[in-house]
């Protein structure tokens, strides 16, 4: 346990971003260890999705200030299938659908590509079959979800257990997930955080990004940081989700002197 | 999968692949074309008198007919008599064996990933190879001899079996048709004939290679299927051309003839050289392929990959005479750069309970231009006939253009007929989920053309499915992003 605490994943320093010309982040400052989870929680609009999509490379933002080391590479030079590969995994907040794409395709298009940036051989068709069945019981989703078309007619509950169930098969070691209880009802809520906790060890880490206290009653974060008006401004343990929730977010603003 | 795997890595490094010149001595005749071409070509092909008869009355007709100009396409001004209609491997005689046939025509084809030997040893394919003008060699011969099955070069079939060839050419595409048909008429110089008797299953895929070597010539093949009552073929084409800057012309022409109960399927992958990204040169693909479902109960099915030629023009067609006959016309049309293509299909219903499906899913990419132009006519007398068209358009770049021109002419009032028709764009976000899961953008595009285009590709027979999945992410390299 001590010497994780030296080992840096993530490092973010100074980072501003805009989209559209817009400032949204204005200095975020981050440090992930493997093993730990954190809670990124904030007012809407105060850049928690931005943060995801920087992370990723979402190429409809544009890092204008600052510096991200991801197990000592700079990210920010990576494209985001690089990303990908190197371990970072985003649950999107709103999965796209892909229609004529089957799921069983497209990941397995997924996993070969991570196995070629490896230099390791495709994985074989049965290996596959095998995999997909194993990680489709991490969140309970249907074979006939994973025969579908990429999100295509999935309900909000099935689009985001099918981000988990990529999750699982992808085997990320930072896991990003972007409003991932929005739209859950409370068993989609329980599935999906539980498939999340059946996927954390000491070497991955996860970054919750969230509006409310409910998601983190199942994935207990470590630290729980607020995000506002694009600068982290607060960082403290678990607790502070709690009282945000019983609060909301103005006695922040009031301390910031606003 | 290990196939789909190559296909992606292929994507990557993938441009025209088929742009080589082979070295071959080539029997070119001068450029120009007049009624002593027309002599020259069927004298040199040994032809009966009936045949130069049709090729000169074609070839009066065709001086009077101005080029069309009512398709979707900007076509240059084509000076026709600045093309050779005649090129052919220089031989002695026909080649009686692989043994005879011009070792560095069989490296073409090697080149192609279609050795012959290899194709008569393994697969089961019998494959007719078409170089410029002249039919080079079609294998399995011999073993189809045996079933009745008669798969030749069109020459041979005018000498072998001039009744069948005369009973049926231009008896469904006569020379009067259009322009290019009537200049086809007037100049073809080969291609392939099929004849399938009564109740024969042909027990293999027929396939044509038609390949453009020689420069500024033309290629006017001409394909002739006919199956007998109760007979079934499934016949495949491909072609490829060299790269080089001056647009070279095709004008093909495919009859088809379904008697009683007898099923035709053709398969295209067209492939001809589609011009460089700045649009110059590239292939000119006028193409006239028409089918008559004659008998009762015939089907015939046409399935279309369409990602080469600088400009397509083509409109592969059934005629549903026969009642309870079946016309099917699944195409995928992938323009890119500065590619145009004006395709589609006409359903003609004369029989009763005739029915006919139309799937076209257009892909446009670059500054090119994609059409879809087709007629649906049900006459007076085709009695409870059924059309489903459903035509779909796929937008990779904000400067290209996709067009839909659907005809409907109804006189009959049982007939029931939907169109649907979708136009959608691939959007950045589908591409950057593709991307965050590890898939880059060519690969995703790859991916998300080839589902789109699935239920056309599901349609090709196996063989040709892969190699058109290739085509279709090769084609649309470079043009997202």
């Amino acid at each position: 346990m001590k010497r994780r605490k030296f080992n840096l994943m993530l490092e973010i320093k100074n980072l501003h971003a805009n989209v559209n010309g817009k400032e949204i982040l204005r200095g975020i400052n981050l440090t992930v260890r493997p093993g730990e989870v954190h809670a990124i929680m904030g007012p809407n609009g105060s850049g928690k999705s931005t943060l995801s999509s920087v992370l990723a490379g979402n190429p409809v933002f544009e890092v204008t200030e600052g510096e991200v080391t991801f197990e000592g590479k700079n990210l920010l030079d990576l494209a985001p299938e690089e990303r990908s590969c190197e371990g970072i995994f985003l649950s999107f907040q709103y999965p796209v659908e892909i229609p004529g794409v089957s799921m069983v395709n497209f990941m397995r298009t997924a996993i070969n590509e991570h196995r070629k940036y490896k230099k390791q051989e495709p994985i074989s068709a049965s290996d596959f079959l095998k995999l997909m069945r194993e990680k489709r019981e991490v969140v309970e989703l249907d074979n006939k979800l994973a025969s579908r078309s990429v999100n295509e007619g999935f309900s909000g509950g099935e689009k985001k257990r099918n981000e988990i169930f990529q999750m699982a098969m992808l085997e990320p070691k930072l896991a990003i997930l972007d409003e991932t209880d929005s739209g859950l009802d409370i068993d989609a809520l329980r599935i999906v955080a539980n498939g999340v906790n059946k996927l954390k060890s000491e070497h991955n880490a996860t970054l919750v990004i969230t509006h409310y206290q409910r998601l983190l009653d199942y994935i207990k974060p470590e630290f729980v940081h607020v995000l506002y008006k694009g600068k982290i401004v607060k960082s403290a343990g678990p607790e502070l989700a709690l009282e945000l929730e019983e609060k909301g977010y103005d006695w922040i603003k009031k301390e910031l002197g606003e | 999968m290990q196939e789909e795997k190559d296909i992606l890595d292929e994507v990557t490094t993938g441009d025209y692949k088929y742009g080589f010149v082979t070295d071959i001595d080539t029997e070119i005749i001068p450029i120009g074309l007049n009624e002593d071409v027309v002599r020259l070509i069927s004298s040199k092909k040994n032809e009966p008198q009936w045949l130069l008869d049709f090729r000169l009355k074609a070839f009066r007709y065709w001086v009077t007919l101005p080029m069309p100009e009512w398709a979707h396409l900007q076509i240059p001004e084509i000076d026709y008599q600045s093309i050779s209609y005649y090129a052919a491997p220089r031989k002695k005689e026909g080649p009686k064996s692989l043994d005879e046939v011009d070792p560095e025509l069989l490296k073409t084809f090697d080149k192609l990933g279609i050795s012959l030997v290899e194709q008569m040893a393994l697969s089961g394919m019998a494959v007719d190879a078409v170089m410029d003008s002249v039919s080079v060699k079609t294998t399995f011969k011999e073993k189809l001899a045996e079933m009745g099955v008669i798969f030749c070069s069109f020459s041979e079939a005018v000498h072998d079996y001039p009744d069948l060839v005369q009973k049926y050419l231009a008896s469904v595409v006569p020379y009067r048709d259009n322009f290019y048909a009537a200049l086809n008429s007037a100049v073809f110089s080969d291609g392939s004939f099929v004849y399938i008797p009564k109740g024969v299953r042909c027990p293999m895929e027929l396939s044509t290679y038609f390949r453009i070597n020689a420069a500024n010539t033309g290629q006017f093949e001409r394909t002739l299927i006919v199956a007998d009552d109760d007979a079934y073929v499934s016949y495949l084409e491909g072609c490829t051309a060299p790269m080089r800057d001056e647009n070279q012309l095709h004008a093909a022409i495919v009859e088809i003839i379904a008697h009683d109960r007898a099923e035709i399927k053709y398969s295209t992958v067209q492939n001809w050289y589609p011009g460089d990204k700045d649009g110059k040169g590239g292939i000119y693909n006028f193409v006239t392929k028409r089918g008559i479902c004659k008998g009762d109960s015939s089907k015939i099915s046409w399935t279309q990959v369409e990602t080469g030629s600088a400009v397509t023009w083509k409109y592969p067609s059934c005629i549903l005479q026969g009642d309870n006959s079946v016309g099917e016309f699944y195409s995928v049309a992938v323009t890119n750069n500065h590619q145009q293509a004006d395709t589609g299909t006409k359903m003609i219903h004369l029989g009763k309970n005739t029915k006919s499906t139309i799937v076209s899913k257009g892909i446009s990419a670059g500054f090119s231009q994609n059409s879809y132009r087709g007629l649906v006519r049900i006459t007076k007398n085709a009695e409870n006939a059924r059309n489903h068209s459903q035509c779909d358009s796929l937008l990779l770049s904000d400067k290209c253009g996709a067009h839909t021109f659907p005809y409907m002419e109804i006189n009959n009032e049982t007939a029931i007929v939907e169109h649907e028709a979708t136009t959608s764009k691939i959007s950045e976000d589908q591409i950057f989920y593709c991307n965050q899961r590890g898939i880059s953008t060519e690969d995703a595009v790859g991916l998300i053309v080839n589902g789109y285009a699935k239920e056309v590709m599901n349609k090709l027979p196996m063989e040709f499915a892969v190699e058109a999945q290739k085509l279709l992410a090769i084609s649309l390299e470079g043009s997202v992003g």
